[in-house]
C-alpha cells in the first residue's frame, strides 16, 4: 500500500467511492462504511482502520472526495487531538475503544490541560489523580475547557506524583466527561461569548487501564497533543460552515460542524478584520481624512508583512530548513496586527466606537472586534512566552532563572488554589 | 511569486558581504566620511570593475549587466548593512534608472554605458528645498531654446551631487508636464554646494539652475511616468539598504548585551532585554519581508501581486523606515552611555537611519502614498 503511486491513489479511491458514496445514507451509517474501507484516514495504519499511505497522499483522496462531494470521516474540533494522541501512545484497548468513535462523529472530545494556577505553565498542574482500590481518583480544576459542555470524553492530565521533579510527577488519563463527579461551568468572556469552561473534579473515576503512557510519562503525551493543537489539527484555523448541499447527510454534517465551530464565531475578529478597514473608511466618510489614512494605512501594512514573513518562513522550509520557533515570529506577529486594527478601527468609528449592536453602525461586529482583539495575544501562548521562545531559540539569549526544576514539585512555590 | 533567494542571488550577496567586510570595514567607512569626497576611488573602482555593481540593472545593449531590481536591491542591502559611504545609490540606483526609464535609445547609448562602468558618476537633482520628493511641488522650470532647453530653478538634496559629473534633474515644461533632462555637471548655469550632511557617509548637495542647457530625455511626455518609477525603485532599493543597516544594528546589539556583565550577570539574561530583543527581530523580518516582497514585485508581472508597484514600493519604505530608526534608537538604549559616544559605531547606523526616514519622503508620505495607489 504505501508505494501506491498518485494515480493508483486516485483511481482507488474513486472506484470506492463510485460504488459506495450514497448522500441519502445516515451519516454514522456512512462514515462506518467509510472507516472499513481505509479512504477515511488513508494516512493511519492498515491495522487502525487506514490504508499506511504518506501523508502527502491524503490531499489527493481528499479532492476525490471533493469531487463527489462525499463526505469524510469527522475531523474537526479536539477529537482530532484525542485521534493523534491515542494513534502514538494508546494501547491497543485505547484504539479498540476509541478510534473509530471519534472518526464516526458519535463521540466528541475536550482537552483538560490549563489550570487557573498554570496557564503559560501547563506542566505546573496540581489537578490531582491518586490511585485507590485500582482504581484512579480525579481532584481539581481545569479551565480554558474549549467544547467541555458536551464532550463525551477528556484528555486529562494530572499529577500523580508529588516528590518528583515537575515534569515527570504528571499523567494523562482519557477521562469519562459522563460522570456525576464532573461538573462543568461555562466561562463567559469579556467579548460577551463563552467559547470555554471550567472543569471541576470531584472524586472523578478514571480505571486503571484509562491512563495513557508510562505513569509519570503524561508530560511526553502531553507534547503529542500540543504539537498536533500548534499544527492547526483541531481544525479551527479557518472557520468552516460545512457544504451548502441538499440532502439529509449533509444536513447532518452542517449539524456536526455548527456545534464544533460555535465557540469560534467571533475568531476572524479577534485577528482585527484588516480586510474590513477600507470599505468602512468609505461607507463612514472619512477615507478623506489623513489620520484616519495612516491609521489604515499602518493596519494593512502589518496585516501584509506579516503575511509574507509567514510566507517567507512556510518557503524556507519547504527548502529543507526544519520547522523552527519561526511560529512564534508569526504568533507575535499577529498580535500586533490586531491591535493596529483595533485602532485603525476607532479612528473610523470615532464617538460610534462606544456603542454596540445595532447602534455601532455595523451590526455589532466593530464592537466585537475592539473587546474580542486582547485574546490574540495571550490565547495559544502569552506574547511575553512568544518572546522568550524568540529570544531564547533563535537569538540563542541566557534561559530565565526558574524555581521549579531543581526540587521536588511539592516544594516549588505556586499559586494557591481555591 | 518567490519568497526566497536563488543560489545565484545568495552568492552575489555573499561575494558583496565579503568584498566589503575585507575592504569597507567600519574603520575605513569612519576615514572615507572624513574626506572631501565622502568615497573611497579605489573602492568605487573595484565594485564597478570587478563586481559589476554599478551596471547590475543597467540593460545590457547600453552597457549593463540586465539583472533585475532584485539583485539591484540586494546591493543596496549589503551596502547598507556596511554602511559603505560611495556613489552607487545616487548614480546607479537613481540617476540610471530616470535615464533608463525617459531616455531615448540614443541617450540611453549615449549616457548609460559611462555609468555601468562607474566611470562617470551621475545625479538625480529632482528634489526641492522644503516640498522634497512631492512632483508635484516641483517649481524648477524648463523653456525651449532650440534643438535644447534652458533650466531654471534650484534642487536641493542631491544625493552625490558633488561627485557626479553627469546631472539629471526633474523641470517643469511650459505647458506644466515634467521633464527630465540631462547635462554635464560642470554646465554654465549650474552651481552647486554641498550641503552640511549629519550623516557624513550620505553626501547631500545643493544645486542652482540658472538658465542651464540640457537635454530633455525622450519626449515631453516621459517625464511623469519616468519620475514615478524612478522614485519607485529608488524606494524599494532604499527600503533594502534600511533592512540591511537595521539587521547589522540589531545583531551588533545582541552582540554587545550577550557580552556585558551588570548586577553578577549577562544583561542579556534580564527578560526587559530579550524581549526588547525578540521585538527588534520581529520588526526587521516585517520589514525584510516588505522590502524583499516589493523588489521581486518590480521584476516580476505574477498575478498573484495584486497590488501596484507603487503600493507596494511605498509601503516598504514606510515600514523600512519605521523599523530602522527604532532600531537605532532600541541599540543606542541596549548599549547605555557607551553608545552615545562617538567611537561607538551605532552613531553611524543611527544618522544614516535618520536621514533614510526622511530621504526620499517620510514614512507618513509614503503610507500615504501607498493608500492612493492601493488596490482595494
Amino acid at each position: 500500500m504505501a508505494d501506491m503511486t498518485e494515480d493508483e491513489v486516485r483511481a482507488g479511491v474513486r472506484e470506492w467511492l463510485t460504488e459506495n458514496w450514497d448522500p441519502d445514507r445516515g451519516l454514522v451509517e456512512w462514515r462506518n462504511l467509510l472507516i472499513d474501507s481505509g479512504w477515511g484516514v488513508p494516512h493511519w495504519p492498515e491495522e487502525w482502520h487506514g490504508r499506511g499511505l504518506p501523508v502527502g497522499m491524503t490531499p489527493v483522496v481528499e479532492e476525490e472526495f471533493d469531487k463527489l462531494g462525499a463526505v469524510g470521516v469527522a475531523k474537526m474540533g479536539i477529537r482530532t487531538l484525542a485521534a493523534a494522541t491515542i494513534l502514538e501512545h494508546g494501547s491497543d484497548l485505547h484504539k479498540q475503544r476509541f478510534l473509530r468513535g471519534i472518526l464516526t462523529g458519535e463521540e466528541t472530545w475536550c482537552q483538560l490541560f490549563s489550570e487557573p494556577g498554570s496557564g503559560s505553565d501547563l506542566a505546573g498542574a496540581v489537578t490531582r489523580a491518586d490511585f485507590r482500590d485500582g482504581k484512579w481518583i480525579i481532584n481539581g480544576q481545569k479551565v480554558w475547557n474549549t467544547s467541555a459542555h458536551h464532550a463525551d470524553f477528556g484528555l486529562l492530565l494530572a499529577r500523580t506524583d508529588w516528590d518528583a521533579v515537575k515534569h515527570q510527577g504528571l499523567s494523562y488519563f482519557l477521562l469519562d466527561m459522563r460522570q456525576p463527579s464532573v461538573e462543568v461551568h461555562q466561562l463567559k468572556q469579556m467579548n460577551g461569548h463563552a467559547s470555554f469552561n471550567q472543569v471541576f473534579f470531584t472524586d472523578a473515576v478514571v480505571e486503571a487501564e484509562y491512563r495513557i503512557g508510562g505513569l509519570g510519562e503524561g508530560w511526553k503525551v502531553a507534547t503529542t497533543t500540543l504539537m498536533h493543537e500548534r499544527r492547526g489539527a483541531d481544525g479551527v484555523r479557518r472557520y468552516a460552515t460545512g457544504s451548502d448541499r441538499a440532502g439529509r447527510i449533509y444536513e447532518e454534517e452542517r449539524a456536526e460542524v455548527a456545534t464544533v465551530m460555535a465557540p469560534y464565531v467571533w475568531y476572524p475578529q479577534r485577528t482585527g478584520r484588516a480586510d474590513m478597514l477600507i470599505e468602512r473608511a468609505k461607507a463612514a466618510g472619512c477615507w478623506e481624512d489623513r489620520a484616519v489614512r495612516q491609521e489604515v494605512a499602518k493596519a494593512l501594512t502589518l496585516a501584509r508583512t506579516a503575511e509574507w514573513t509567514a510566507r517567507r518562513a512556510r518557503e524556507a522550509q519547504q527548502m529543507g530548513r526544519p520547522q523552527g520557533p519561526e511560529g512564534s515570529i508569526g504568533k507575535l506577529a499577529a498580535s500586533i496586527v490586531a491591535r493596529a486594527c483595533a485602532r485603525a478601527h476607532t479612528a473610523i468609528s470615532g464617538p460610534d466606537a462606544m456603542l454596540t449592536g445595532e447602534d455601532d453602525g455595523t451590526g455589532g461586529v466593530v464592537a466585537e472586534i475592539l473587546v474580542s482583539t486582547p485574546a490574540i495575544s495571550i490565547a495559544g501562548g502569552t506574547d511575553e512566552i512568544q518572546r522568550n521562545i524568540i529570544s531564547e531559540r533563535i537569538l540563542s539569549m541566557p534561559k530565565e532563572l526558574r524555581h521549579d526544576t531543581d526540587r521536588p514539585f511539592r516544594d516549588v512555590p505556586r499559586n494557591q488554589v481555591g | 511569486m518567490k519568497f526566497s533567494f536563488s543560489e545565484e542571488q545568495t552568492e552575489f550577496r555573499n561575494m558583496l558581504r565579503r568584498f566589503l567586510q575585507d575592504r569597507s570595514p567600519t574603520t575605513e567607512v569612519r576615514r572615507v566620511a572624513e574626506t572631501e569626497t565622502g568615497y573611497d576611488p579605489e573602492i568605487w573602482r573595484m565594485m564597478a570593475e570587478e563586481l559589476g555593481v554599478t551596471a547590475i540593472h543597467i540593460p545590457e545593449a547600453y552597457g549593463g549587466a540586465g539583472f533585475g531590481i532584485s539583485e539591484l536591491a540586494i546591493a543596496a542591502e549589503e551596502a547598507g548593512r556596511a554602511l559603505l559611504p560611495s556613489p552607487f545609490f545616487g548614480s546607479t540606483v537613481m540617476a540610471a534608472t530616470a535615464i533608463a526609464e525617459a531616455g531615448t535609445d540614443a541617450q540611453k547609448l549615449a549616457l548609460l554605458p559611462g555609468i555601468a562602468g562607474g566611470g562617470t558618476i551621475a545625479a538625480l537633482a529632482a528634489a526641492e528645498p522644503g516640498t522634497g520628493w512631492n512632483a508635484d511641488a516641483f517649481a524648477a522650470t524648463a523653456r525651449p531654446d532650440g534643438d535644447s532647453w534652458r533650466l531654471t530653478g534650484r534642487k536641493s538634496y542631491v544625493l552625490d551631487g558633488m561627485a557626479a559629473g553627469l546631472v539629471v534633474a526633474a523641470a517643469r515644461l511650459p505647458d506644466g508636464r515634467l521633464g527630465l533632462f540631462s547635462l554635464p555637471a560642470d554646465s554654465a548655469g549650474l552651481s552647486r554646494r554641498p550641503l552640511q550632511s549629519m550623516d557624513p557617509t550620505r553626501r547631500l548637495a545643493q544645486m542652482d539652475f540658472d538658465g542651464a542647457t540640457a537635454d530633455l530625455l525622450g519626449g515631453p511626455d516621459s517625464g511623469g511616468p519616468a519620475w514615478a518609477r524612478t522614485l519607485d525603485i529608488a524606494a524599494v532599493c532604499l527600503a533594502g539598504e534600511m533592512v540591511g543597516g537595521a539587521e547589522r544594528l540589531r545583531e551588533d546589539a545582541l552582540e554587545y548585551v550577550s557580552m556585558r556583565m551588570q548586577f553578577g550577570r549577562s544583561i542579556a539574561s534580564f527578560q526587559v532585554t530579550k524581549h526588547k530583543a525578540a521585538d527588534m527581530l520581529l520588526e526587521v523580518e516585517l520589514a525584510k519581508a516588505a522590502a524583499y516582497y516589493a523588489a521581486a514585485a518590480a521584476d516580476d508581472d505574477d498575478e498573484e501581486v495584486d497590488q501596484p508597484l507603487s503600493a507596494l514600493a511605498s509601503l516598504a519604505k514606510a515600514t523600512a523606515s519605521d523599523t530602522y530608526m527604532q532600531t537605532a534608537i532600541h541599540a543606542v538604549q541596549m548599549h547605555g552611555g557607551i553608545g552615545f559616544t562617538h567611537d561607538n559605531d551605532t552613531q553611524l547606523w543611527f544618522k544614516r537611519a535618520k536621514s533614510s526616514e526622511v530621504f526620499l519622503g517620510t514614512a507618513a508620505d509614503h503610507r500615504e502614498r501607498m493608500l492612493q495607489h492601493w488596490s482595494a
